[in-house]
């Protein structure tokens, strides 16, 4: 009797259609997904397309003109000019941030009230948008009328001219940047430190370890998933920093930090060269893609490490 | 790695494939054969400021005086006409950027928008400007009051080109008609001169630096003597530097055999480059290369600058009793020399242009021609600032004789430059390109870059981008 029933089970589950609804399950699960993808890929394909063409909005029609943009642009002093601009302000912008962040973080985490009160205080530059807080700084290092300015002049500092002198230039907008975006990094390092054990530190305390050996060798390897998130972010962020330049000193003086953004920018908006500009961010995005996935790559190594695997 | 070569190789198959079927649709789809030049307008039989009752227009003005005259007087224009008006205003540093990527919509919006004459030359080949003859010569189009001939011929031409790179201005379609224009020039603090016992104004440029640097300092910390523009911008080159090149004897292009030669690296042009430097170096401001039309016109205003080298009509913006501190101190005169020839001076015109794609043209053109005519214009140069006016009859009115009398020098200045007084660059279509880049190397020479060298750079890197320029 129960061998009949379990046979006839069997056979309506074997030629008994699946319902429609669950039939479609797994495409109304992927579909925004999907849609997404297309979305993203759309764009990204025209922008290839458009590099291989003479696109300008200065002209009402282009043709296919194959590698020619690309060509132009590897053989352009100021591509290679771009490209050392960029990586070194996206390197040294990181490191900063990256250093400053977890000194800051380390400083916060303890259970007091000016820890509390300066948590708080810390997120007030991530909220201001990069653009405002130029414009800020920008009146701060004012030569007229700038605080920063004065404070130099009453060190006896008379010349320095921040954003305007191209000695300078790097240095003036990696401090807006380390401003902006080093709670960033603070504020995720503190969130590793604050869900840390205690009892490895207990022991290492009962031992006799030193605060730098207890650093090096426990907090640094827990916390390295969470820098590393952080470092990813501020390394992807910062190869593609746009705004804070250009509100700055679009790129100048001369070509002093003319990025591979603001090249292309200038190349598209200013110049109209939709083609000529798309090569820049094309090459932008091979970086971007490249050093992510190697962050990322360490990163699955260290979480494996941090958890013992 | 595999899944990332193959995914190349997937979007390289997918670019090459939209490459190959496209190249027919651009010469198919997109084909310019001149025929935009004809538009198929409704007719009318009379001139009615009321026949677009109802409508709604779009309005894309550059924050300045001119535009702000507009914007006080969009009410009346809209209980006029009965056309609704909706403007945005944005700062000239990005405003040409945010106005080329809108018409390059070519959605219509905006209808009308404010533009120089040098916007022309890239904007007009682009097919997003309309041809405005058609409207101006339809007497059932244009008010009997609007007198066309009242503008500077000059002037009016400025916004009239035949498309082809390297022709001058004057010739082919008008494309814009003018809001007011700007010559660049001197303009000084008598204050400042006082304090160091001179009577009169430096004449050349030599003289010019000296007394820059003598000034340094002279309205208290932060003052300095010559205000220039300096950021990395076309508009860095084409007031005082542009107006010191032409009336060095350098010129900036020639058309040989059809095609642009660069002269960048000329004699001349290299000596008057290295005299700006130093005119910057000696007596500019120290954070120059930061500088825009407002912080070098503010500085005029405020008492920092002691002469600026720039927009004429500032001495009427800034005499204004109770608009500036300096109201009343600033006196204007000519360009300084660097040579025995007349003097000229590079001219800007601020104009309003039609977008081609709009679909509402005749109730744009009643907003031009009403925001362009006698009246706003007579209103916009007495109590606004439309300053220097365009029209003949508002430039003869007693009450703007009566507003520029008092101004020391500026009527003997205008009688000096009119007849020198154009557009110095040779149009062509790259010019934002080309004086985007310019503005970078003078940069890099004000910052200590030989200034034979770095031309000899700039020229042959121009010269690379003036073949982009697509023949007609």
């Amino acid at each position: 009797m129960a061998t009949e029933a379990y046979e006839k089970l069997e056979e309506e589950q074997l030629t008994n259609k699946v319902p429609l609804k669950i039939k479609m399950r797994p495409f109304i699960i992927l579909g925004p997904a999907f849609l997404l993808t297309v979305g993203i890929l759309i764009p990204f394909a025209m922008a290839i397309y458009f590099s291989v063409t003479n696109y300008s909005f200065k002209y009402p029609d282009y043709v296919f003109v194959g590698l020619e943009n690309w060509i132009s642009m590897f053989t352009s002093a100021d591509f290679w000019q771009s490209v050392g601009v960029t990586l070194t302000y996206a390197g040294v912008a990181t490191l900063i941030e990256t250093l400053l962040g977890i000194g800051i973080a380390i400083l916060l985490n303890r259970e007091n009230f000016l820890s509390r009160s300066l948590r708080i205080v810390l997120i007030f530059p991530l909220v201001i948008a990069p653009v405002i807080a130029t414009i800020i700084w920008q009146l701060m290092t004012n030569n007229s009328v700038g605080i920063y300015s004065d404070w130099l002049r009453q060190l006896g500092i008379t010349n320095f001219n921040w954003g305007a002198d191209p000695s300078t230039a790097l240095f003036t907008v990696l401090i807006i940047d380390a401003w902006v975006f080093t709670p960033f990094v603070t504020i995720l390092v503190l969130a590793g430190l604050r869900s840390l054990p205690k009892a490895p530190f207990e022991s290492a305390m009962i031992d006799g370890g030193s605060a730098w050996f207890t650093f090096k060798n426990l907090t640094l390897p827990m916390i390295m998933p969470m820098l590393i998130i952080a470092i990813l972010f501020r390394l992807m962020l910062s190869l593609q920093m746009f705004d804070i330049i250009f509100a700055l000193t679009r790129g100048g003086p001369g070509d002093t930090l003319m990025t591979l953004p603001l090249t292309a920018y200038t190349e598209a908006f200013t110049y109209k060269e939709l083609g000529v500009s798309l090569p820049f961010m094309l090459i932008l995005w091979v970086f971007v893609y490249f050093l992510s996935h190697f962050i990322v790559k360490y990163w699955t190594y260290t979480q494996n490490k941090a958890s013992g695997k | 790695m595999k899944k990332i070569i193959s995914g190349f190789i997937s979007v390289l198959a997918f670019m090459l494939l939209f490459a190959c079927s496209n190249e027919s649709a651009t010469e198919n789809g997109n084909d310019n054969d001149g025929s935009s030049n004809t538009i198929d307008l409704e007719q009318f039989d009379e001139f009615d400021w009321k026949r677009f009752d109802g409508e709604e227009i779009e309005i894309m003005l550059n924050q300045h005086p001119y535009a702000e005259a507009i914007i006080e007087r969009i009410p009346e224009f809209e209980e006029k006409t009965g056309i609704t008006v909706n403007h945005s205003l944005t700062p000239e540093e990005n405003y040409f950027d945010k106005l080329t990527t809108s018409l390059n919509a070519q959605n219509g919006n905006p209808d009308v928008f404010m533009t120089g004459a040098y916007q022309v030359w890239e904007y007009a080949t682009a097919d997003y400007m309309q041809e405005l003859d058609v409207f101006v010569e339809d007497e059932n189009r244009t008010s009997p009051d609007y007198d066309v001939d009242d503008f500077y011929e000059g002037i009016l031409d400025a916004g009239r080109w035949d498309g082809v790179p390297g022709h001058t201005v004057g010739e082919g379609n008008l494309y814009t008609v003018p809001l007011a224009y700007e010559f660049n020039l001197l303009h000084y603090n008598k204050r400042a001169l006082e304090s160091i016992g001179l009577e009169e104004p430096p004449e050349t440029m030599e003289e010019l630096i000296e007394v820059g640097a003598q000034l340094d300092g002279w309205n208290g910390e932060g003052s300095y003597g010559v205000g220039t523009r300096g950021t990395r911008s076309w508009a860095t080159i084409h007031p005082g530097y542009m107006t010191s090149f032409d009336n060095h004897g350098a010129v900036d292009f020639t058309v040989e055999d059809g095609s642009l030669v660069s002269h960048l690296n000329s004699t001349e042009a290299i000596e008057i480059t290295e005299k700006f430097a130093e005119l910057v170096n000696e007596a500019g401001p120290s954070d120059w290369s930061s500088y825009t039309w407002y912080q070098v016109s503010n500085d005029l205003a405020q008492g920092k600058a002691a002469f600026t080298y720039d927009a004429s009509n500032w001495a009427i913006f800034h005499n204004v009793p109770g608009e500036a501190p300096e109201a009343g101190n600033i006196g204007v005169t000519t360009p300084p020399r660097t040579k025995d020839d007349d003097l000229g001076t590079n001219m800007w015109v601020w104009s309003i242009a039609m977008n081609k794609s709009s679909e509402k043209k005749d109730a744009a053109w009643l907003f031009m021609q009403y925001f362009t005519g006698k009246e706003h214009m007579q209103w916009g140069a007495i109590e606004a600032n439309v300053v220097d006016p365009v029209r003949e009859s508002v430039f003869e009115s007693d009450e703007y004789q009566e507003r520029i009398g008092d101004i020391e020098g500026y009527v003997e200045t205008f009688n000096e430059l009119i007849d020198g007084s154009t557009i110095k660059f040779t149009p062509q279509p790259e010019f934002f390109n080309t004086t985007t880049e310019w503005a970078a190397a003078l940069q890099d020479i004000v910052n200590g870059a030989d200034a034979e060298e770095r031309m000899n750079e700039l020229n042959k890197d121009i010269q690379e981008r003036v073949s982009r320029v697509r023949a007609e």
